[in-house]
């Protein structure tokens, strides 16, 4: 079943085509790889998708609805939660606190409800907290629940990332390069770590350079250069694709 | 984790000790005024009176700047709103003399509506921009009471609105001398409680935002637009909602202020109390409650032991006074507000690094 699908999306900024008539289609309970070199508008992608950018053209269809023109909150209540490029944690609050604001789209208690402390808004705040370290947990960092997000290690922050997008209960993850600047060990965990998210029902869109992990990893990869899609398939198939070697190495293998 | 901190966790968890500290807190705060005004004079439980006006705009204040990281400069604005409201309403002005229970509600429901005018032109505006706007606002308003004389006289423009209604509960008047139980209480005095009460108040209904989904979501916008958006919080609300509760606190305030006074005009309105709320909250501790209320009260009274001290000691040290007190309080004013940002650029009390592990709601 489909459960993301662009239609020949275009992107100008200025005079630059960041992307042009891309076509792409993520399956339901998929790992789906997204590669290309630099500025070949990957990130570019991710934003028209999490709402940041709205596309010049084209359709962006999420589990049957349009998220075309819709706003970044509004993706995030329709399922998609994402990770960033360069870390984005709330640095002055908790680890625990982080992953609490990631429960706010699916929590509904308001000014009123907090101020009087009502009973709905006592049981919801409990829940939220249950659920927050339940996420702590899943992703192994409940140890540094009260630590400030900005003082955990590097790979710990990339898990605590992790941990507060998927408090959003998303139908689909995007994390864009959840391994830059990770060591093997790391990379191994992060594997570990996608793979199980997979496992417990959640369809992943990766944005990686690391092509080992993305081969190793993914149901199915898309390669984007400059702008467009010039392969598509199964990780063996996109590996010896003439086009594919072309963009990463300037040329075709002797 | 230190001796110390380890020390409040035991006293916070204990709660018969702590029952025992709000009873002393009670008993303190319910002498206060007595053992002022039989110490220092009558005068100082009115300073009181002001200092909790005051900590009740820093209050209100810090949930837009501390909490929500809006940089507001016109803050005052919804002070003056809120006085002026009472003085419309409560005053030979219009002949109109509403009772405080319902002036007090419409007086902040007004400075919300006013905050979400300023709100809502300013979503996209951060930092520095945001500032220079609210700035422009404040002054806005404030012109706007000096003018409104005509060609309809509505606030009587820079003479201001005079013998305003005070609180009456029961028929009896607050701002007069009562004899309860054989004890005089003078107006300030019984204002004093009265503010207390809604200070209170205030700092219940800021601890509770605080902690709850919406105060995370105002701190979430403050340290990340960006990724609170993709939280699935709509920073354009939480914004608003921001700039109208703490408007609504400066309305209450600006109320008060109008009631105790029994007089308003707009040079209490000027750009310098904005700068001077906005010091109590950032040299306070910006986004700590506690750390808000200190700064406030610090910011009020000091100067006012100073104004009343600096002309003696001078006299008696030099024979003669050679600067003149209000100058002496910029100067010093000044001086305070750099050594902090020095020594403790966070605030004199600012927030224990955040919530810790015993929260469960």
């Amino acid at each position: 079943m489909k459960l993301l699908e662009l239609k020949s999306v275009g992107k100008k900024f200025g005079g630059v085509q960041a992307l042009s008539d891309v076509n792409l289609t993520v399956q339901l309970g998929e790992i789906y790889g997204l590669i290309g070199p630099n500025g070949a508008g990957k990130t570019t992608l991710f934003n028209l998708l999490t709402g940041v950018y709205s596309p010049d053209i084209g359709e962006i269809n999420f589990d049957r609805a349009s998220l075309v023109g819709l706003k970044p909150h509004q993706v995030a209540s329709k399922g998609i939660a994402r990770t960033f490029q360069n870390i984005r944690l709330f640095q002055e609050m908790s680890v625990l606190e982080n992953v609490m604001v990631g429960c706010h789209a699916r929590t509904k208690v308001g000014a009123l409800g907090a101020v009087l402390k009502t009973r709905a808004s006592k049981d919801e705040e409990a829940n939220i907290y249950r659920q927050s370290m339940a996420w702590l947990a899943y992703v192994g960092i409940e140890s540094e629940a009260s630590s400030l997000s900005k003082n955990l290690s590097y790979g710990d922050q990339r898990r605590l990332e992790v941990a507060r997008a998927l408090a959003t209960q998303p139908k689909l993850l995007a994390l864009d390069e959840p391994a830059a600047g990770m060591n093997a060990t790391e990379t191994e965990e992060l594997k570990a770590l996608i793979k199980k998210i997979r496992a417990d029902g959640v369809s992943v869109l990766l944005i990686e350079h690391d092509v080992k992990l993305i081969m190793s990893l993914c149901d199915r990869l898309a390669v984007l250069d400059y702008g467009e899609k010039i392969a598509e398939g199964e990780p063996d198939a996109v590996r010896g694709d003439p086009a594919v070697i072309k963009a990463y190495l300037g040329g075709n293998l002797p | 984790m230190s001796i110390i901190s380890k020390g409040i966790e035991k006293i916070r968890s204990n709660k018969r000790i702590l029952f025992i500290g709000y009873v002393l807190l009670g008993i303190a705060l319910v002498s206060l005024p007595f053992l002022l005004s039989n110490t220092v004079g009558r005068t100082w439980v009115r300073i009181l009176d002001f200092a909790l006006i005051y900590a009740m705009l820093a209050l209100g204040l810090n949930i837009v700047v501390g909490f929500a990281g809006l940089l507001d400069l016109g803050y005052i604005a919804f002070y003056a709103v809120g006085a002026y409201a009472w003085a419309l309403l409560a005053s030979p002005q219009f002949g109109l003399h509403l009772p405080f229970w319902a002036i007090l509600p419409i007086g902040a429901g007004v400075a919300a509506i006013f905050g979400i005018l300023l709100g809502a032109p300013t979503l996209r505006l951060r930092g520095d921009y945001l500032a220079i706007v609210t700035l422009g606002f404040g002054e806005i308003i404030r012109i706007f009471l000096n003018n409104l004389d005509h060609p309809v006289n509505v606030t009587n423009g820079p003479i201001g609105i005079n013998k305003i209604d005070p609180i009456v509960i029961a028929g009896a008047d607050l701002t007069r001398t009562h004899e309860i139980l054989g004890i005089q209480f003078s107006g300030a005095h019984i204002y004093y409680y009265v503010l207390v009460l809604l200070l209170m108040i205030t700092v219940l209904i800021c601890v509770r935002l605080e902690n709850s989904r919406l105060g995370r979501a105002w701190i979430a916008v403050r340290e990340d637009e960006l990724a609170a958006q993709a939280m699935g919080i709509n920073t354009r609300n939480v914004k608003l909602l921001a700039f109208a509760l703490g408007a609504t606190f400066g309305g209450v305030a600006g109320g008060l202020f109008a009631s105790l006074q029994g007089f308003v005009s707009p040079e209490s309105f000027v750009l310098l109390e904005s700068i001077m709320v906005l010091c109590m909250v950032v040299l306070g501790g910006m986004g700590h409650i506690f750390g808000v209320l200190l700064g406030a009260l610090l910011l009020t009274t000091l100067p006012e032991i100073l104004r009343s001290t600096a002309s003696p000691i001078q006299e008696s040290l030099f024979g003669a006074v050679y600067i003149d007190p209000e100058a002496l309080r910029m100067l010093l004013f000044g001086l305070a507000l750099i050594l902090v940002m020095l020594v403790r650029p966070t605030g004199l009390w600012p927030g224990t690094t955040r919530k810790q592990l015993g929260n469960k709601g």
